[in-house]
């Protein structure tokens, strides 16, 4: 493990609305978020949560017209994405940052062919006078990448159409595709919750693998503890909009603290048996109109009326063990 | 597969369900969904049914409520046999067999209100007087844990959790006896899954009835079904007692399932079986290999295995597995 101190990504703050008709949904409500170099973060959360709103703002990708953020900074290298330009954006987005999504058959274009798809992520990393020169090392580049996702026959797999390929295989190119060329933090958004489970057993391992080989850092999206266990150093846990709990990957299954995590915890079927537990009731808030204090305040069950008043902040209770709750600063 | 008397109330007997999907010069190209496919349901279990996409489960669903007409085989609910379409069959076996389907976004009318997807099935398949009708559908809401002023919202309106359940009362309102659950929480959330599962649970055993259980989630199947079948490419290749299952996998691939399933403590991760390592993808069910249809992905591959299909065989009392390593055991036994 090579987890040098250096910061490569940091959020703060973070806020993302989004406008509806009747006003603004207010999705994310103060995020934090920090990736060292080498790190393999994962950010794990039930649906609608805004994990993936937090992902989209990251690459500023969030629909323009849409979307506004009043609040916050995303830090990369030194530099806050929300005040690049065009141009410093698509350096981002061409060289520094991978994402790999959730559906690759939504992903991958249907009507080209995986080998125009895979060139083009690599003539955009390369600068544009050298792109005609390197028409043969794109190839090669292209090959390379479709071998190092074990995919079989990578010279045939470039004339072929994602259609021609299984989800699996898919996944792989979406993989091989954001491993083409250099990058320094790949984000897998749910990559094989669309997959069955021995072929995201399968991804698991290979971005695993990829991410220790080339010393990657990775944000790995995903709604369930299991996935995240697997793979990561550290967890986020987010609940409606706000980080409630992060701590590394073994810490946070051994003494979760917060009672969202807990009740998430609880809720997972186990394949030792014993039965499941009552889950959480009630279920996520209307971002329209969100609780006051604490957004997860009207489903716990040791709330107390000071948690309606102001949200908690993250709150160190152990070494690198932050919790958003006064149950925990307590 | 033991056979006391009554005590199956779904027996299925080599269902084969194939569909045409196009035709070449050498006759029809047929899909084989179900091929060939033995089980027993005993009253008052859940009997899980478990495979990756393509398996065929769902088929089999469909067939059993009579959605899909068997291509040859039987199946037997309370020795009758209801290998029929469902026009033909007795308005008196559909109330008995009812089902939930997966994603309750779709399968609940959105124009419609609550009271107006619980009465359907009040009206057609019990004689409640029309007085007693409203009655009726309260107290379902409430064995859904639901509030009686539900029954005025339309699907859209309500949380998916609260639509799922919707579908439960739905499928309970003609007091059946067996209840199809396909993947009913696979569309849900964890916290809201666990809230189900144990609903449905509770449901089981209050109002005795009998559950096929169908899902692609191994770990939630340990603490919800009595046995648990695997399918893969349209066939059963092991069938066994819930905890015998965890502890004694034995068919290969069940082995590979196992160990693909990420877990959450330590403890599970002992459990287990190391040294399966999930390797290639599934076929499609238009061309299944000849032989054992998972010789490819096999790690203990014979050559037999491309040659012949393994029969069935009866490794421990009630744990029955489709595969040549244990054909030849018994065989050298003897």
């Amino acid at each position: 493990m090579n987890s040098r101190e250096s910061v490569l990504l940091d959020i703060k703050d973070l806020h993302v609305w989004y406008k509806v008709y009747g006003g603004y949904l207010k999705v994310l409500n103060g995020v934090y978020l920090t990736v060292r170099e080498g790190e393999r973060v994962g950010l794990v959360g039930e649906a609608g949560c805004g994990k993936t709103t937090t992902m989209k703002s990251i690459l500023q990708i969030l629909p323009p017209k849409d979307s506004k953020i009043p609040k916050g900074e995303i830090i990369y290298k030194g530099k806050d994405v929300l005040k690049m330009n065009f141009g410093e954006l698509q350096k981002l987005r061409s060289k520094e940052i991978a994402m790999i999504f959730q559906d690759p058959t939504a992903a991958l274009n249907p009507v080209f062919t995986i080998g125009v798809q895979i060139s083009d992520v690599i003539k955009y990393s390369i600068a544009i006078e050298e792109r005609k020169v390197h028409k043969e090392k794109v190839r090669t580049q292209a090959i390379k990448a479709l071998k190092e996702v074990y995919l079989p026959d990578p010279q045939r797999m470039l004339v072929n159409y994602p259609l021609q390929l299984s989800g699996g295989m898919r996944q792989r190119v979406c993989i091989a595709m954001s491993i083409s060329s250099p990058r320094n933090l790949l984000i897998a958004d749910e990559p094989g919750t669309s997959l069955d489970v021995t072929i995201q057993d399968q991804i698991l391992r290979l971005l695993k693998e990829i991410v220790e080989k080339h010393g990657t850092s990775i944000i790995l999206i995903t709604h369930s503890l299991g996935v995240a266990r697997e793979i990561t150093d550290r967890i986020y846990v987010m609940y409606a909009g706000t980080i409630v709990e992060t701590a590394p990957a073994k810490e946070l299954f051994k003494n979760p603290e917060h009672p969202y995590t807990r009740g998430l915890l609880a809720s997972v079927p186990e394949i030792s048996g014993g039965g499941i537990a009552r889950g959480i009731p009630g279920r996520i808030p209307d971002y329209l109109n969100p609780p006051s204090g604490c957004r997860f305040q009207p489903r716990c069950e040791y709330a107390t009326p000071s948690c309606q008043e102001k949200p908690p902040q993250l709150f160190e209770i152990d070494k690198d063990h932050f919790v958003a709750c006064y149950l925990a600063q307590r | 597969m033991t056979q006391k008397g009554n005590s199956e109330i779904l027996k299925v007997i080599n269902l084969k369900k194939y569909f045409r999907i196009g035709k070449d010069k050498k006759g029809p190209i047929y899909v084989r969904a179900v091929d060939g496919v033995s089980f027993n349901v005993k009253y008052g279990e859940t009997l899980g049914l478990v495979g990756e996409s393509g398996s065929g489960k769902s088929t089999i669903a469909y067939t059993v409520v009579g959605m899909y007409r068997p291509t040859s085989g039987q199946i037997l609910f309370k020795d009758q046999n209801i290998g029929m379409q469902a026009v033909r069959r007795p308005l008196s076996l559909k109330k008995e067999i009812q089902i939930v389907f997966q994603d309750p976004g779709s399968s609940l009318n959105p124009r419609q209100t609550i009271e107006q997807i619980l009465k359907l099935p009040l009206k057609l398949h019990t004689n409640t007087p029309k007085k007693q009708l409203k009655e009726k559908m309260v107290e379902l809401l409430e064995k859904v844990e639901l509030p009686p002023d539900y029954l005025y919202k339309s699907p859209p309106s309500i949380g998916g959790g609260e639509k799922q359940m919707v579908a439960i009362a739905r499928a309970l309102a003609p007091n059946p006896s067996l209840i199809i659950l396909d993947e009913p929480t696979s569309a849900l959330d964890v916290s809201v899954q666990a809230k189900i599962i144990n609903k449905l649970m509770d449901l089981q055993k209050e109002l005795n009835l009998t559950y096929l259980f169908i899902t692609h989630d191994l770990s939630l199947m340990r603490n919800v079904a009595d046995r648990i079948a695997i399918m893969y490419l349209g066939k059963i290749c092991e069938v066994a007692d819930s905890s015998t299952f965890f502890e004694k996998p034995l068919h290969p691939y069940t082995q590979m399932l196992i160990s693909s399933v990420p877990v959450i403590t330590d403890e599970e991760e002992r459990l287990k079986p190391k040294k399966v390592v999930s390797i290639g993808e599934i076929p499609s069910p238009v061309n299944v290999p000849p032989g054992c249809s998972f010789h490819l992905r096999c790690p203990y591959k014979m050559p037999i295995c491309s040659e012949f299909d393994p029969e069935m065989v009866e490794v421990a009392s009630g744990h029955i597995v489709r595969c040549h390593l244990f054909d030849m055991n018994k065989n050298e036994g003897q």
